[in-house]
């Protein structure tokens, strides 16, 4: 249960929390080097005994100069840096890019390259989302759904490499469709049954393992709670936005590539097991969105149509002319931004990222007010961030 | 055209002192020569060598994109745990081994040789991934990457790749116990390989 702040009437350094026993107002630093900020996340914290007064994210610690690089490189290169954006789903990044190029210079993609980008982009989200779970059950100390997402992933880890060479950075989608057609192997089968699997023994399997333990409902409920307010005051989005109990999805109200033709549903936050908005409602969205991507999934492979992959052809350097484009699409943590400012060239003027972890994080310092140290760690977790996007 | 790997390439010389600018480390050289000859010491030394590389503790050090492949390497499927090096530790001051994985760059490089100075003797470093090598994708243009992570402390194996597969490591592993061991690798580079390595001193 969270515990009421009490900063705002009192300062920090509050002497009387608990009568007879006087504390003092502590200066801790968590990270950059910690098992359980995600990276190098550092969080400068105040705190009073056990309680968190204020929390600062200190970032930059992975900051690689992408948008800079942007600048040197030309269109088609740019696709490998960002890959290394969100590093835990690189091709829903990939899937961003590409659609701001293609905006940018009207080329046209074929039905085949949409079909397979969604389908990549989806098995990319699920893999995303077992890391998830199994990072936030490891921060709770549960040690054991950690084996069995890994098992999962390393499956999707595999069929993606069928089909784009790469094991885990895949460099995959390039403007005006994909890199590679299918395998010649029977690769959309493979998939169909993993996604069946997936559906009818894993996640049972995991909503055993996490999502109704005891223990792991009494630590996640009623914690961390991010209203409504705050979470469009701070620019929330992705499962967070939805775990506040907000409707909201790119792929579903500002739909791009070929998203209006398939059928899928929105979960959002309901508070089942305290408050809308707490670290459960969000850790909840994303075992369901793991659903609806399988769902996503074997639409995009059983309606394949045939024809070409690609609309430019490979070897040639992608021109666009001047002008500028901004797309933002729907990844594993929330919409990720690419605008694109081009002057003509081969290389663009200018790329900005509006990173979706980035405005995540930065809720914290709001509802990391007032809780417990081992509170803070779980709210971490479910905000579930990853470093390489926050800083670039 | 195909050439004996034995034999230095075509416009190569060897013995030209003038291409290295820099003294080889001599004092280093007679340590190991000193070892080498005392048999007693040494077998006490294998003895020791071998609960070393039997339980090498690495420190809980993820930087990047790698990380996630070193969590890949510890979870299910490889189990890293086979090779004695599954107890990940959180603070550097139980750990023997370092891998660094991943991006380093200069906001963290201070972080990085502080969390290294702090691991007791006789610890180890594993430099994996291209970015940790020698800056990676990130050679060229990135202005806050430090291009190799043997600027700051001494590394004992590198492991390549952008992020290397799980095996990779593994194998990086494997190679890092024959080190210490005290055992050369399976693989033993030509004798102009050989001779160029003994000149390139450890950068401070």
């Amino acid at each position: 249960m969270a515990i009421e702040a009490t900063n705002g009437k009192k300062g920090w350094g509050d002497q009387d929390q608990v009568p007879g026993i006087k504390s003092e107002l502590l200066e801790l630093n968590m990270g950059p080097q910690h098992p359980a900020t995600h990276g190098v996340l550092r969080l400068l914290l105040h705190t009073d005994g056990e309680i968190v007064y204020k929390v600062t994210p200190v970032l930059g610690y992975l900051h690689r100069c992408a948008e800079k690089i942007a600048e040197g490189v030309d269109y088609k290169q740019w696709v490998v840096y960002t890959d290394r954006f969100d590093y835990l789903a690189p091709m829903t990044c990939n899937h961003t890019y590409v659609t701001a190029v293609e905006k940018l210079g009207g080329i046209e993609v074929p039905a085949r390259a949409e079909h397979l980008r969604i389908a990549t982009a989806e098995l990319s989200r699920v893999a995303s989302h077992l890391i998830a779970l199994a990072t936030f059950g490891l921060d709770m100390g549960a040690w054991t759904p950690l084996l069995y997402c890994f098992r999962e992933r390393e499956e999707i880890l595999n069929l993606l490499e069928r089909i784009s060479g790469g094991r885990m950075l895949y460099n995959y989608m390039v403007p005006g469709g994909v890199r590679y057609d299918l395998p010649r192997d029977n690769w959309v089968a493979d998939v169909l049954e993993f996604v069946t699997m997936m559906e009818k023994k894993k996640l049972p399997d995991y909503n055993t393992l996490l999502t109704y333990n005891k223990i792991f409902i009494e630590r996640t409920s009623d914690v961390g709670i991010i209203t409504r307010e705050d979470a469009f005051a701070y620019g929330c989005t992705g499962p967070v936005l939805r775990g506040s109990g907000v409707k909201w999805d790119c792929r579903r109200d500002d739909p791009y590539s070929l998203y209006h033709k398939f059928d899928f549903e929105i979960p959002v936050g309901m508070g089942e097991m305290g408050t809308v908005g707490d670290c459960w409602d969000r850790y909840i969205v994303r075992v369901r969105e793991i659903e609806q991507s399988c769902r996503l999934i074997r639409q995009a492979l059983e309606q394949l149509p045939e024809g070409p992959y690609q609309s430019i052809e490979l070897k040639k350097p992608v021109r666009v002319p001047a002008g500028a484009a901004f797309t933002r699409t729907e990844t594993a943590k929330g919409e990720l931004g690419h605008y694109i400012v081009a002057d003509g060239g081969q290389k663009p003027f200018r790329n900005k990222v509006r990173s979706c972890s980035m405005c995540n994080l930065q809720v914290l310092e709001k509802i990391g007010v007032g809780l417990m140290v081992s509170d803070l760690v779980a709210t971490v977790g479910s905000l579930d961030i990853v470093l390489g996007e926050i800083d670039r | 055209m195909s050439r004996d790997s034995t034999t230095p390439p075509e416009g190569y010389d060897v013995s030209r002192e003038t291409m290295l600018d820099f003294k080889v480390d001599q004092q280093l050289l007679e340590v190991v020569e000193t070892d080498a000859r005392n048999f007693i010491l040494t077998t006490v030394d294998e003895v020791f060598n071998w609960a070393r590389l039997s339980s090498i503790w690495p420190v809980t050090f993820g930087l990047a994109c790698c990380a996630i492949e070193m969590m890949a390497t510890s979870a299910t499927r490889y189990d890293i745990d086979r090779f004695g090096a599954g107890a990940f530790r959180a603070t550097p001051r139980q750990a023997d081994l370092m891998i660094v994985s991943g991006t380093v760059t200069a906001k963290m490089a201070k972080r990085l040789k502080l969390i290294y100075d702090q691991m007791p003797e006789p610890k180890w470093v594993i430099a994996m991934g291209s970015c940790a090598i020698g800056g990676g994708p990130y050679f060229k243009y990135g202005y806050h990457v430090v291009k190799g992570v043997d600027f700051m402390v001494p590394v004992d194996v590198y492991v390549p790749g952008c992020p290397p597969r799980p095996e990779v490591l593994l194998e990086g592993l494997m190679r890092l116990q024959d080190k210490i061991r005290g055992r050369k690798g399976r693989f033993v580079a030509p004798k102009w390989v050989q001779d160029y390595a003994k000149k390139i001193p450890y950068r401070k």
